[in-house]
């Protein structure tokens, strides 16, 4: 693969005793939507985290952009473009649509141009607009989540590290959230996403990375691993052979 | 509030401060006293508001920095400092050890933390009584003086009435910048989820321990103004009793809404002054008079008034909605 943005070695790292992250490896080329699956207790929420900053490692190495960036600091990272949107409802419900937007701006320096940050952001989602002064707990599922986004690209992010975008949402929300992804890679953002929705986020991803405890199984084209005979085995249950590592 | 159009907001803001000014030129000593009063437990309870209600820590040590800044005062004014300095050096004091005092936030939540920062007021009642060297132990300070301002004694009631109301307002100005700026942004998203804030990259220990201090250091404030106001302090105002006072100024008025306390205080302070013609029952008909009013809305006055306007809103959309319906229905 050439060039990555984001490659991770030989991670090893968990809570407390517990080791979650057995020798994690992977890369994730640039401009690309790349899709982790892997059964419950995989790792999968516990690699963002530890991209991230939020879990710190024992052992290996997190590159973004060919500089060391491990266990830095939230607002470091943020300020190298990486952005995280955590699983579940990430809004802050008690303030305004615009609050919670403006919040995605505290990273940034002094020199941002934060208002015109926040309209290019409300540019692009309409229904966040129409909103903004509005309390964000009023807002739909889907707008939820789009407000999610939109906080997340304030600071211009290269990668963004998104956890289970689909989950609580109907299957129409689910298709626009999927499609603002997409519209985001075309951009030249770089999509790193969680997902237990496996097939539909597969369909739209380009790379597809496949983590079974703690360790990566697979990395291979997205609609290859989709059409794996052995993703089915290891979704309902099975582990995978030795040989498919 | 935002329901009410931005004109009236201000002319009511205006017509409260003329009010302010004007109308107690005509109050007697004590009725002036229970004012300044006000003043001063307003700027409490709005440090206390900016750590509980915006940032989402509780603390049951505001009483005790009250204290810390009353002592500071009174001991720096009686040896020759002018009240300027001792509110700076107050100011100082109280972040300080507020800060400290962030550290078990950083472990302990809720119910915990409070169990700690009643420890400290505990602990800080006990220096206060038992440090006589540097407190006067239990026969307090007396002959606290009252500043000059360019020039200007402000001996008599009406005047420390002004010094009141004008650090009032200047606090007031500070904590509108603070709660509007990034930085309170950033205490309401500690508050309504650390996990959140931390991956939007919120220093949540920081924001924390920021949170105590500044919150701390307007309870400085408010001590460093109570000393001059009362002219003699001894440890008993500053108990346990204070803190919950406070909390209940913050609660009452509404958390983590900017007029709270100023409305929190005006009900701690003037209802029971009010109540007096009730005779021996005015404490009794103050305390059911609070339980009524938290049964009926937890969220505070400010709450009711929120919820009011919130529901207002919602009717107005649903008309507008009926409207773009049947007019969508008519073209059809």
């Amino acid at each position: 693969m050439s060039d990555p943005i984001l490659s991770v070695h030989n991670l090893v790292g968990g809570y407390g005793k517990m080791t979650i992250l057995n020798g994690t490896n992977f890369a994730v080329p640039r401009a690309t939507i790349t899709t982790i699956i892997g059964p419950n207790g995989a790792g999968k929420s516990t690699v963002f985290k530890a991209i991230f900053g939020l879990l710190k490692l024992r052992e290996g190495k997190v590159s973004f952009a060919g500089r060391d960036v491990t266990n830095k600091s939230q607002r470091a990272l943020l300020n190298a473009g990486i952005c995280y949107v955590p699983q579940g409802r990430n809004i802050f419900p008690e303030l305004s649509v615009h609050h919670n937007i403006e919040l995605g701006g505290v990273a940034a320096g002094k020199g941002l141009d934060l208002p015109g940050r926040i309209e290019a952001a409300l540019d692009l989602f309409p229904a966040l607009r129409r909103k903004s002064t509005q309390q964000a707990s009023t807002l739909s599922g889907g707008e939820q989540k789009q407000l999610e986004i939109a906080r997340s690209l304030l600071l211009e992010p290269k990668l963004v590290l998104i956890d289970e975008p689909s989950i609580g949402l109907s299957p129409l929300m689910v298709q626009q959230t999927f499609d603002i992804l997409k519209s985001l890679r075309d951009r030249g953002v770089t999509i790193l996403m969680i997902e237990q929705n496996a097939r539909s986020a597969l369909e739209i991803s380009d790379i597809g990375i496949v983590l079974e405890l703690g360790q990566t199984r697979m990395v291979d084209d997205a609609k290859r691993i989709l059409n794996d005979p052995r993703i089915g085995q290891l979704f309902l249950g099975g582990a995978m052979e030795e040989s498919a590592a | 509030m935002s329901g009410f159009a931005k004109p009236l907001k201000i002319a009511l803001g205006l017509a409260a401060i003329a009010a302010l000014i004007i109308v107690p030129m005509n109050f007697n000593r004590y009725g002036l006293f229970i004012l300044s009063q006000w003043a001063v437990m307003s700027i409490a309870a709005m440090g206390l508001n900016l750590t509980l209600g915006y940032a989402g820590q509780v603390s049951l040590a505001q009483g005790a920095f009250v204290g810390i800044g009353a002592y500071a005062a009174a001991i720096m004014t009686t040896h020759g400092w002018p009240l300027p300095a001792a509110i700076l050096v107050a100011i100082a004091l109280s972040f300080a050890v507020g800060w400290v005092l962030g550290y078990p936030a950083l472990r302990v939540q809720h119910h915990y933390l409070a169990f700690v920062t009643l420890a400290f007021s505990t602990l800080a009642f006990l220096v206060f009584r038992n440090e006589s060297w540097l407190t006067g132990g239990i026969y307090g300070i007396s002959n606290i003086p009252r500043p000059h301002i360019l020039g200007f004694a402000t001996n008599k009631p009406l005047p420390f009435y002004y010094v009141c109301l004008g650090s009032l307002a200047v606090v007031s100005l500070a904590v509108w910048w603070l709660i509007r700026s990034p930085w309170g942004r950033a205490f309401m998203a500690l508050r309504e989820n650390p996990l959140r804030a931390q991956s939007l990259g919120i220093d949540t220990r920081r924001y924390t321990l920021m949170a105590f201090a500044i919150g701390s250091a307007l309870g400085g404030v408010a001590g460093a103004l109570y000393a001059p106001l009362t002219q003699y302090i001894d440890p008993v105002p500053f108990n346990l009793s204070l803190s919950l006072d406070l909390l209940m100024m913050v609660i009452v008025g509404g958390a983590g809404f900017y007029f709270g306390p100023f409305l929190g205080a005006m009900i701690a302070v003037l209802l029971p002054e009010w109540l007096r013609f009730t005779e021996g029952y005015y404490l009794m008909l103050y305390a059911a008079a609070v339980m009524v009013l938290l049964i009926w809305s937890p969220t505070g006055i400010l709450g009711i008034l929120d919820r009011y306007l919130a529901e207002r809103r919602t009717k107005a959309a649903s008309a507008l909605h009926a409207v773009a319906k049947s007019r969508l229905e008519t073209a059809q």
